[in-house]
């Protein structure tokens, strides 16, 4: 160890922490040139929202193992009762809302359920007999956990949220050793329930997402406006951008939501592609860091919590770039630590959190000297 | 129960092993994206970079283009009767708003929009084809135009500018002459997919010399780069190229003139036509009552348009051109000419006796004016003197000697169209009715009836060429190399005996007496004339319904020694020529002595309630208030109302065809007769 870093510091885990902390900045500066060259009102909060979710993961870092699995079962019923909650608040407000207000804060409940999901469904499989994995009992109890918040999100309506919660289920149901013919076969079902979903269960403003993400020049003008327009912002970036401040598609407000879902196409604009290979490194480096961090994890109820939450993660990320780049349906998810907004900053670092809590447990195993 | 048979216990380290390898491939497909996104991102920036370079910069820029500043229009001594004036206007683009009715309403309110232009507008936005300019309000005041520029990101398609638009200081006096400007119809566009045409703010000449000289006013368009944001806001300008404004046309009319005649011409409906001696140059070609070319370049309102439509004093003609009536007795002393020519002595004389037999027909005469030489037929416009020596050479000289002084002729004038009217003769009226022509046709075209038909520019061109002597031709564009006109041939003394005896009409014993000039050193000659309307079994020509009274008509030059000014009034129903000589007399006093001109204009304006432009100003505002809301819409077409002016110009000229077969009853050329004030009334 070196000798003149003190330990505390040294101990801490850098590796995911610098870019995180370069990203973060990166977000910040990319926000204040969407405000039009000022920290208000965008990148003074983003970073002030950083700060304080920082402290909170770094709190939750310092959690015990049982803790978390103590907390997991009330956390997750805690969650779906304010899912609850916001639906009724809604059916009484005659529409549909996504939030609770409490106070000065609006709280997204959808948004804390994809790390409850992951953790509950964490601990149900490291306590689940491994015997009965592959059978029925290792299948419906976890299908009934992803089931319930994912109905109570789409009532909202928030299709995006509902596929990131079930990626999140899935994936802990995949690493959790299940039978991989299962998972075939919903895939094949998949294939055969997502048309039927397509004309019956989807809002004719989402079916007219999913077509114009097909064919995007059959509505220039309306939904497929901010298809193209972020297509313009990235592809008029070229190989180092047009300048801090200088982006004209977000200045002029030619590209919609410049400082939430469409940030990265603000970024690439001004910063071209090596703007966003950068933005891609450090997203890589984050989630190899958590993976690795779950692959070395000791205990089943790790490695699966962990994975799960880089999941999240990346299902965020992958998203929210496939979308810019035209790749993907307008869903409407913002990327993580870039895009201005509470929800999903604080999830995100909730995601961390966990990462950084079970970093801890696999290091104290370390220094027991069970390698 | 289980679901199914595992081929293999179920174990700890199982379970870690697929675990171990479902997250490295689940890392593996995370890489794959992560490289997927790359090759992308690299895809749009780099291989197709200058796409979406080229795109994001035509968001970023919006290149407008701004309309040329037309020509001015001048007078022959520079003055503008049409200029541009700098203001500021609204235009809004159908296609780009989004609740057109709720805008137009909201306009309204800000722009304070009468009823009746709303109403217009919202009949023009539903039938627009979308990306034509229609011009909401121009000539603004600034705090309105302020007022909808702040309010512009509320009502996308509305496109408020400062700009020039056209202004004709003396309105309908200049009317007919020069006509209008409108933006461009759709079926102009479709011809000229020029985006000059749909700019708003761009105008081009509809009508009149505003047509005629359009490639020479029109300029060259400039240019502005501005950098807007989506919704249109501009945020600041990059460059500017700016226009270059069309050539100026300058005119052989005098704008005052014009104006002076256009006023005096008042309530009555008639023209006046002024043409230089020594030139042909055309001075004045007023044409009242008129429409104000100012309030016609926003587009034609179906309130004016059906004011001006059911005027039976027609406005929208141009009388100089299109109006065509029987010249009667103006046209005596061309006969007398071609008498002369024909080697008639001017000292030979007739008994009138109050008419003339010819065949077994008597033929009346207006009055019985006893022994008639030339000079007394000419002054006292004695009809039986024309009836006896137009049977003695025959019809043929006399209609030669017509178009040899420019009667039934068309003019090479840079103007929209001219209807020349006819002057009979027998081969003509063989082709046209198949008939011959007897001397009953003789009779009635000598005395300027039957099927004659003649416009007030060939009358006027037809006294200049009289006076002179000289092939004048009647020009409109100013040009000071032009080649001095031909002689006629006439000899010296047969010119001389018709400006005495024109001069006797006036200054004489003649039948206008009071058309003499108050002027000391200065003389007008002239030519009174009545032309019949209707059958004389359905009025006498000077009372009852005002569209079957007679036209009046006079034809002068002055001074008599030495002709500098010829011309023509014709005064429709006027009553007699009565109606038509007072206003000859004053244009010709406002030529030789303005002051003495406009002090005689004054007073009959004080009688008849302000200038043509204030009356007409008044006119509408009443109409407007009491018809408003019923009228129809205008034609959505300017050719559609030229075609429907020009259609019942035609009808009304046949109307007179009608009473050629019939004999024509001579008018009272008296001075003293009932209605000789007309034109003071």
């Amino acid at each position: 160890m070196n000798s003149i870093i003190p330990t505390p510091i040294a101990r801490q885990p850098w590796g995911v922490l610098i870019p995180l902390f370069l990203l973060v900045s990166f977000g910040a500066a990319v926000l204040y040139s969407a405000a039009g060259g000022s920290f208000q009102p965008f990148a003074s909060s983003h970073l002030i929202r950083f700060a304080i979710f920082l402290i909170v993961a770094g709190l939750m870092a310092l959690f015990p193992r049982d803790v978390a699995k103590f907390f997991a079962y009330p956390g997750y019923l805690a969650v779906l009762v304010l899912l609850m909650a916001v639906e009724a608040v809604g059916a009484m407000g005659g529409g549909s809302q996504r939030w609770l207000e409490v106070g000065p804060i609006r709280l997204q409940p959808s948004e804390l359920m994809k790390p409850a999901v992951v953790l509950a469904l964490a601990k149900f499989y490291s306590e689940l007999p491994v015997g009965m994995v592959g059978t029925w009992r290792s299948l419906v109890p976890a299908g009934v956990i992803i089931a319930l918040p994912v109905g109570l999100v789409l009532m909202q309506p928030d299709l995006g949220t509902s596929l990131a919660i079930i990626f999140g289920g899935v994936l802990v149901m995949f690493l959790a050793g299940l039978p991989m013919r299962w998972f075939m076969g919903g895939a094949a079902a998949g294939l055969v329930v997502i048309p039927l979903a397509y004309f019956f269960a989807l809002k004719p403003y989402q079916q007219q997402r999913v077509t114009t993400f097909m064919d995007p020049e059959s509505d220039p003008l309306g939904t497929g406006y901010h298809f193209s327009q972020s297509k313009i912002a990235i592809g008029s970036g070229g190989l180092t951008g047009k300048g801090f401040n200088e982006g004209s598609q977000s200045h002029l407000n030619y590209l919609p939501e410049p400082h939430t879902d469409f940030v990265f196409a603000t970024m690439a604009e001004e910063w071209g592609l090596l703007g966003g290979i950068f933005v891609l490194v450090m997203f890589g480096l984050i989630l190899a860091w958590g993976l690795r961090v779950a692959r070395q994890a000791r205990h089943r109820f790790d490695r699966l919590l962990g994975a799960g939450l880089v999941g999240t993660m990346f299902f965020y990320i992958a998203i929210n770039l496939l979308m810019v780049m035209g790749l993907a349906p307008v869903v409407g998810i913002p990327l993580p630590f870039m895009s201005h907004g509470g929800s999903s900053m604080m999830t995100n670092m909730i995601c961390l959190g966990g990462l950084l809590m079970i970093n801890r447990w696999n290091r104290l195993r370390t220094g027991d000297g069970i390698a | 129960m289980p679901l199914g048979f595992p081929r293999m216990p179920v174990s700890t380290t199982l379970l870690q092993n697929r675990f171990n390898r479902r997250s490295f491939a689940i890392g593996s497909v995370g890489g794959g994206i992560g490289m997927l996104l790359a090759a992308r991102m690299g895809y749009i920036a780099i291989a197709e970079n200058e796409k979406y370079a080229t795109e994001s910069e035509s968001n970023r820029v919006n290149l407008t283009l701004i309309p040329p500043r037309r020509g001015w229009i001048l007078d022959r001594n520079g003055a503008p009767l049409a200029s541009n004036r700098a203001d500021f206007r609204v235009d809004i683009i159908p296609e780009r708003m989004v609740e057109p009715e709720a805008t137009l309403v909201r306009l309204g309110g800000l722009l304070d929009l009468d009823p009746n232009r709303l109403r217009d507008l919202q009949d023009e936005v539903a039938q627009s084809r979308g990306w034509a300019p229609i011009e909401v309000a121009s000539g603004l005041d600034y705090e309105q135009f302020a007022s909808v520029s702040l309010r512009l990101p509320d009502m996308p398609g509305v496109v408020p500018q400062r700009g020039f638009s056209r202004f004709y200081p003396t309105g309908p006096a200049v009317g007919h002459l020069l006509g209008y400007v409108g933006p461009a119809s759709a079926e102009e566009y479709d011809e000229d997919r020029n985006p000059l045409l749909i700019t708003p703010g761009y105008k081009i000449g509809k009508d009149g010399l505003e047509k005629q000289f359009e490639q020479n006013l029109r300029g060259k368009h400039g240019a502005r780069r501005v950098e807007v944001t989506a919704s249109g806001r501009i945020v600041r300008d990059l460059d500017t190229r700016p226009d270059v404004q069309g050539n100026p046309v300058k005119l052989t009319i005098d704008g005052p003139l014009q104006d002076y005649a256009a006023r005096r011409i008042g309530l009555e409906s008639g023209s006046v036509v002024v043409v230089d001696c020594d030139t042909g140059d055309l001075l004045c070609m007023a044409s009242m009552p008129s429409f104000d070319p100012n309030s016609f370049s926003e587009g034609i309102g179906s309130v004016e348009y059906a004011m001006l439509r059911e005027d039976e004093r027609v406005p929208l003609r141009n009388k100089v051109l299109k109006g065509l009536y029987p010249p009667g007795s103006t046209i005596k002393p061309m006969h007398c000419m071609a008498f002369l020519q024909a080697g008639i002595d001017p000292n030979e004389k007739i008994i009138c006796g109050g008419g003339r037999r010819i065949g077994n027909r008597f033929f009346n005469c207006w009055s019985n004016h006893g022994v008639v030489d030339m000079a007394k037929a000419i002054y006292q416009s004695c009809d039986s003197y024309f009836y006896h020596f137009s049977q003695q050479i025959g019809f043929g000289p006399i209609a030669q000697m017509a178009e040899t002084t420019g009667l039934g002729q068309e003019f090479p004038l840079p103007v929209t169209s001219q209807f020349y009217g006819t002057v009979p003769n027998p081969t003509w009226k063989e082709k046209k009715y198949g008939e011959p022509w007897r001397s009953f046709d003789t009779v009635n075209s000598s005395i300027g009836q039957g099927y004659y038909l003649v416009n007030p520019l060939q009358l006027a061109v037809m006294s200049a060429r009289l006076a002179t002597g000289k092939n004048l031709m009647p020009r409109l564009r100013l040009d000071k190399n032009a080649p001095a006109p031909a002689s006629l041939g006439f000899s010296p003394e047969h010119i001389e005996h018709v400006r005495q005896a024109m001069s006797d009409v006036v200054n004489g014993p003649g039948t206008a007496g009071r058309a003499r000039l108050p002027l000391d050193d200065i003389k007008m000659a002239g030519k009174t004339g009545t032309a019949q309307v209707v059958s004389l079994s359905v009025s006498d020509g000077r009372s009852g319904p005002w569209k079957y009274r007679d036209h009046g008509l006079f034809v002068f030059f002055a001074p008599l020694d030495k002709p500098k000014y010829a011309g023509a009034v014709v005064i429709e129903h006027g009553g007699g020529s009565g109606a038509a000589y007072p206003i000859a007399r004053d244009v010709m006093t406002f030529l030789f002595d303005p002051a003495k001109g406009l002090e005689a204009l004054k007073t009959l304006e004080e009688q008849w309630g302000g200038t043509a432009q204030q009356r007409l100003s008044r006119k509408y505002a009443a109409y407007a208030a009491e018809r408003g809301a019923q009228v129809e819409p205008a034609p959505r077409r300017d050719e559609d109302i030229f075609d429907r002016v020009d259609a019942e110009a035609r009808l009304a000229a046949q109307q007179s065809e009608a009473l050629a077969e019939e004999a024509s009853t001579s008018r009272n050329e008296s001075t003293r007769g009932p209605e000789t004030d007309r034109g003071a009334q």
